[in-house]
C-alpha cells in the first residue's frame, strides 16, 4: 500500500555551460510513494520558489516515457535504477524512507549542460540529419501494400524505431559512444525495403558525423543497452558495424 | 456579475449571455463569415480546387519564406513538405528537438479508408463515420477532403520507413476505434505517434540537411507580427538565453496543438499550451467552438493533489477490454473500502454498462459517450478506487485469445499501467476514468486552412476543422498529417502566388518593434507582481474550476459560476504570481506563467462558448439538455453553426459570429450507438 516517506536528495546545480557546479542537499518530507520521481522534483521546487529560490532546472514533457525529454542520472544509472523506464515513468515507490538520492545531468562530453540537470543534445538531432531518412518527396507514394514485409521484419524495425533519442546510450557509456543511438535507426531503414537504396550512403554518413561531433568509440561494453529505456538491443550495433563494412567495401 | 438564483427561467434565452458577450453584432455585414467552401458535390470539391487553384513556379518558391511554429505531425509535414516545394522556411519548436513534440505520446492508431479488410469501408463511409461522430458540427467539405486524402498518407509513411504493424503474409495490419463497425486503423504497437512523427521528423531532418527549413528549438512564440493586414512575422522567446527574437515572412502557420492543460491535469506535455491560440486570436483570429474539449474515457485515475499530469491508456484496449462497475451498489462500497476485490465479483454481479445501453458498439463506443457514461455511473455511486474510477477488464480477452496474444497486442500498454498504479493487469482489472485529452474546438480556418488573419495559418489540432463535437479515435493523426503533407502545400501556394513580388521582409519595420515591446512590457508586468504563488498554484486552481464546472457535464449555473471564479484566478494572477529568477535568462517560472495568463483567456472563453450554446452535442454536454434516457439533446434548429469568438479587447465583451453548417451529402439525424 501507499504511504509517505521523506527523502534526502544531492542535486547536481550549475549556471551555466561555462560555469562549475556542485552537489546541493535538500530535503523533501511526506511524499507518496505513488508519485511519480519527477513530481517529488516538482514538490521540492515548489518548496525552494516558496522560499524565494530559483527552482532546479530538468527537463521533461510527455511524462509517460516516450517524447525522451526527461535525461536524469540517478543514483548512477541514466533514468535511474530501475530497467527499461524513463525517468519520467520511475515512482517514489521505488526508495525507501530517508534514502538519500543522488541526482546529476547526463554525464557525456557530447551534451554540453545548460543549467543544473538540463542539457544540451542537438548532437543526436545533427546525426538524424546526416542520413536518418528516405530520401524522396511527399506525394509520389505507391500504395502501401504494394510491397509486402513480413511480419518479423517488421516487427524487429519496429522494436529498433522505437528509440526515443534521450541521450541515456551515450551518458551510459564509459567512452561517450553513440553507437546505440545511431545503430537503432540505420538498422531501422536497413531491415526494411524501403531503406535499401541509400543503406550505405545513410550508414557512412551517420557514422561521419557521430565521429565528427566528438562522440567516443564503442568498446561492446554493453552499458547503452543496459541502460536504455526502451530496451534496445546491442545486436543493432552489430548490425550496424556490417553495414558500415559493407559501405566501406563498397568504397 | 449575474444573480446565479435566478437562472433557470432564463435557460433557452439569451439575456444572460449579454453579460459576457455581444451576440448581437454578429448580424452586422462586417461579421459575415466566408469559409470558401469550393462549388460542387462534396466529393468533387477538393479536385476541383486543385484543379483551379493558383500555383507558384519553382523559381519564386526559394524567394518566399514562411514561418511554421510547432514539430507535431501537422507542423513537421507542412515544414518538410513545404521545404521540399521549394519554399524557404524557418520552423520552431518549444522541444530540444523536434521530435518530442506531443504527437510523439499518440498511442493507437491513424485511420484512413483503405478497404484493406474488405469490411466495407470506403472515403464516403470514413467522412460519414467522422461527421457522426462528429454530432453534426463539424464542416462537410472539410471532412470529405479529410476522408479522401487519409489513403495517401498511409502510403507516403509506409515510403518513410514508418513500421507499421503487419500480418503474417506481409500486408499492413487494422485494429478497429470506437465510433465505427469497420477496421481502418493502422498501428505502430502502442506507439502509433511515436512511429508517425519520427517519419515526419525524418522527412524535416532531410530538408535541414538541403538548407531549405531552418530549426529553430527551445523556442517559444509570443508573438504575432502584422504588416498591412497580414501576418509577416513573429516574436519568439528563447528559452535558453531569455532573448526576444524577431523573424520575419511571407506567411505564419501554427502548428501549436490544443489548449486541454486549461483543466491543469490532463493527458498532454507538461509544455503544450494554448498561448498561440490566444496570440492568434488578440491579432484578430477567431476562436472557433472552444467548448468543445475531449474527455477521454480511459486515463489512469488521478492520484493525488501533487499529481502533475495523468496518462492516458489507449482506445485500442477497448477492442478487448469489457468495461463495467458492480452492479450492486454494496459491492462497489466493498470494494472502495477494500474489503472486497474486483476478481471477488462475479461475471452476474458486474453491469457492463457500455454493451448493456449500446448494444450496437459496445465497448468500442464514441469517446464522448464511454466518458459520460463512466461520469454517470460514478455519480450514481458505482465507481471503484476512489469513487471516480471504473474497471477495464481483460480477463475476458486471456480466455479467449490467450495471454500471449493479450501481450502482443497491448504488452507496452500493461508495462506502462503496473509502472504508474503498481497493479498487474493480466491479473486484476486495470481501473479508468475520463480525462482531458484533445480539445476540437480552436483557431477558426476557412477551406484552405486559412485564419480569419490573411497570411496566418492553422493547422492540426490547433485549429477547428474536421472533428465537430467529439473527435473519434485515431482521428488526430490523420487530421494532423493530411493538413500538413496533402492540403497546406497546395492551399498555402494559392495565398502566395500573388507574394511573388514581395521582397524578403526585414525585422526592423515598426510593426516588429512594436510587438517586441508589447512582449516586453508583458513580461516585465509580470515579474512585477513580486506576490506569493507560484505559476502552478495558480493554474492548479484554475484546473479545478474548469473540470468541476467546465468539465464534462455543464449547466448554466455551473458556466456562470465558472466565470465567476476565473475572474477569481485572474485576480490572484494579476495581484500574487510570484515569478523568482530573472526574465533575461532560462527560467521556467516565467514560462509557465506566461502560458497560464493565455490560460485565463482560453478558460473563460471555453466557458462563455459553453454558456451560449444551449444544446448537448458530441463532447459539450449541457445537462439541461438532454433526452430521457440521458443521451445529448442536439438542438439543430438553433444551433447548427460553427460558434466563432471575435476579441475586442482584453475587458470588453467578445462578438460571437457564426458560420451556418450546411449538410448536402449526408442526412442529418439523431447519433445512434445502441441499433
Amino acid at each position: 500500500m501507499e504511504h509517505n516517506i521523506n527523502v534526502n536528495l544531492k542535486i547536481w546545480r550549475q549556471r551555466g555551460p561555462k560555469e562549475k557546479g556542485a552537489f546541493v542537499n535538500y530535503r523533501v518530507e511526506n511524499v507518496s510513494t505513488g508519485t511519480s520521481f519527477l513530481e517529488m522534483l516538482d514538490m521540492l521546487n515548489q518548496q525552494l520558489v516558496d522560499k524565494g529560490e530559483e527552482p532546479v532546472v530538468f527537463d521533461s514533457d510527455c511524462r509517460e516515457g516516450i517524447c525522451g525529454m526527461c535525461s536524469l542520472y540517478i543514483n548512477g544509472h541514466p533514468h535511474g535504477p530501475v530497467q527499461g523506464i524513463t525517468t519520467c515513468q520511475l515512482h517514489m515507490r521505488k526508495f525507501n524512507n530517508e534514502d538519500t538520492i543522488t541526482i546529476e545531468p547526463w554525464r557525456s562530453a557530447a551534451f554540453p549542460v545548460i543549467r543544473d540537470l538540463m542539457v544540451n543534445r542537438n548532437a543526436y538531432d545533427q546525426i538524424q540529419q546526416a542520413g536518418g531518412y528516405v530520401s524522396f518527396n511527399c506525394g509520389g507514394a505507391q500504395d502501401a501494400n504494394a510491397l509486402p514485409i513480413s511480419k518479423e521484419v517488421a516487427d524487429m524495425a519496429m522494436d529498433s524505431a522505437t528509440c526515443i533519442g534521450c541521450g541515456a546510450c551515450a551518458a551510459a557509456c564509459k567512452n561517450g559512444s553513440a553507437m546505440l543511438f545511431v545503430a537503432a535507426k540505420v538498422s531501422q531503414f536497413a531491415l526494411l525495403p524501403q531503406g535499401e537504396v541509400e543503406r550505405k550512403r545513410r550508414a557512412r554518413a551517420m557514422v561521419a558525423k557521430m565521429d565528427e561531433l566528438g562522440f567516443g568509440n564503442c568498446t561492446n561494453t554493453g552499458a547503452c543497452q543496459a541502460e536504455c529505456p526502451k530496451n534496445i538491443s546491442i545486436s543493432n550495433i552489430a548490425r550496424l558495424n556490417r553495414e558500415y563494412l559493407r559501405a566501406k567495401i563498397s568504397d | 456579475m449575474a444573480d446565479i438564483k435566478n437562472l433557470q427561467g432564463m435557460i433557452d434565452s439569451t439575456p444572460i449571455m449579454k453579460d459576457y458577450a455581444d451576440i448581437e453584432s454578429s448580424k452586422l455585414p462586417e461579421f459575415q463569415i466566408d469559409s470558401k467552401i469550393p462549388e460542387g458535390p462534396v466529393a468533387e470539391k477538393w479536385t476541383n480546387y486543385k484543379a483551379h487553384q493558383k500555383l507558384v513556379n519553382p523559381a519564386n518558391k526559394r524567394h518566399l519564406d514562411i514561418i511554421v511554429v510547432g514539430t507535431g505531425l501537422a507542423g513537421a509535414s507542412a515544414a518538410s513538405t513545404l521545404g521540399e516545394l521549394g519554399f524557404n522556411v524557418y520552423n520552431f519548436c518549444i522541444q530540444d528537438s523536434p521530435r518530442r513534440a506531443h504527437s510523439i505520446a499518440a498511442q493507437g492508431g491513424i485511420n484512413a479508408a483503405k478497404n484493406y479488410q474488405n469490411d466495407g469501408d470506403s472515403v464516403y463511409r470514413l467522412f460519414y463515420d467522422t461527421v457522426k461522430g462528429g454530432d453534426f458540427r463539424a464542416r462537410e467539405a472539410n471532412v470529405y477532403r479529410l476522408a479522401e486524402v487519409s489513403n495517401n498518407i498511409i502510403d507516403q509513411c509506409v515510403a518513410q520507413g514508418v513500421p507499421f504493424a503487419r500480418e503474417y503474409g506481409g500486408l499492413l495490419a487494422n485494429r478497429s476505434f470506437g465510433g465505427a463497425q469497420v477496421s481502418r486503423t493502422f498501428y505502430a504497437k502502442g506507439q502509433t505517434g511515436q512511429q508517425l512523427l519520427l517519419g515526419a521528423y525524418a522527412s524535416l531532418n532531410r530538408q535541414i540537411k538541403k538548407g531549405t527549413v531552418r530549426s529553430f528549438n527551445r523556442r517559444e512564440m509570443l508573438d504575432i507580427v502584422i504588416i498591412d493586414g497580414r501576418a509577416r512575422g513573429v516574436i519568439m522567446r528563447n528559452l535558453i538565453t531569455g532573448e526576444i527574437e524577431r523573424y520575419a515572412a511571407h506567411a505564419v502557420v501554427l502548428a501549436t496543438g490544443g489548449y486541454g492543460r486549461a483543466f491543469f491535469l490532463s493527458t498532454n506535455a507538461m509544455g503544450c499550451n494554448g498561448s498561440a491560440a490566444v496570440q492568434a486570436f488578440k491579432k484578430g483570429a477567431y476562436l472557433a467552438n472552444l467548448s468543445f474539449t475531449q474527455i477521454h474515457p480511459t486515463c489512469i485515475p488521478v492520484h493525488g493533489e501533487d499529481q502533475s499530469k495523468l496518462t492516458l491508456m489507449s482506445e485500442s484496449l477497448r477492442n478487448d477490454g469489457r468495461i463495467w462497475v458492480p452492479a450492486k451498489k454494496e459491492d462497489a462500497e466493498a470494494i472502495r473500502a477494500g474489503k472486497k476485490k474486483p476478481t471477488d465479483i462475479p461475471d452476474e454481479d458486474r453491469d457492463f454498462y457500455l454493451e448493456r445501453r449500446y448494444p450496437a458498439f459496445g465497448n468500442l463506443c464514441p469517446r464522448d459517450i464511454a466518458s459520460r457514461a463512466a461520469k454517470e455511473r460514478c455519480d450514481a455511486g458505482y465507481g471503484v478506487g476512489t469513487g471516480n474510477a471504473v474497471y477495464l477488464d481483460f480477463k475476458y480477452a486471456i480466455q479467449r485469445l490467450g495471454e500471449d496474444v493479450v501481450r502482443d497486442r497491448y504488452g507496452n500498454l500493461f508495462d506502462m499501467y503496473q509502472m504508474i498504479s503498481d497493479d498487474n493487469p493480466y491479473e486484476t482489472p486495470m481501473m479508468i476514468f475520463p480525462a482531458s485529452h484533445y480539445t476540437m474546438g480552436g483557431i477558426w480556418v476557412d477551406y484552405e486552412l486559412m485564419t480569419s488573419v490573411t497570411g496566418l495559418f492553422a493547422i492540426g489540432e490547433c485549429n477547428f476543422s474536421d472533428h465537430g463535437a467529439n473527435r473519434l479515435g485515431a482521428s488526430a493523426l490523420m487530421q494532423g498529417l493530411a493538413d500538413g503533407y496533402f492540403v497546406l502545400p497546395f492551399t498555402m501556394q494559392n495565398y502566395l502566388s500573388d507574394q511573388i513580388k514581395v521582397p524578403r521582409f526585414k525585422t526592423d519595420a515598426p510593426e516588429f518593434d512594436a510587438a517586441e515591446k508589447a512582449v516586453r512590457d508583458r513580461i516585465k508586468r509580470l515579474m512585477d507582481i513580486k506576490g506569493t504563488k507560484s505559476p502552478d498554484q495558480i493554474h492548479k486552481r484554475l484546473g479545478h474550476v474548469m473540470w468541476n464546472l467546465v468539465g464534462m457535464g455543464r449547466t448554466l449555473q455551473s458556466l456562470v459560476k465558472a466565470l465567476d471564479e476565473i475572474e477569481e484566478v485572474k485576480k490572484e494572477f494579476y495581484t500574487d504570481l510570484r515569478i523568482v529568477g530573472e526574465a533575461d535568462t532560462l527560467n521556467t517560472e516565467l514560462e509557465k506563467a506566461l502560458r497560464l495568463e493565455d490560460f485565463l483567456v482560453i478558460s473563460k472563453m471555453m466557458a462563455i462558448d459553453a454558456l451560449h450554446r444551449n444544446e448537448s452535442c458530441g463532447a459539450h454536454f449541457r445537462e439541461e439538455y438532454q433526452t430521457p434516457d440521458g443521451e445529448a439533446a442536439r438542438n439543430d434548429q438553433d444551433y447548427m453553426y460553427v460558434g466563432c469568438w471575435k476579441y475586442t479587447g482584453d475587458n470588453e465583451k467578445p462578438i460571437l459570429l457564426k458560420e451556418p453548417l450546411n449538410y448536402e451529402a449526408i442526412k442529418v439525424q439523431t447519433r445512434n450507438y445502441k441499433s
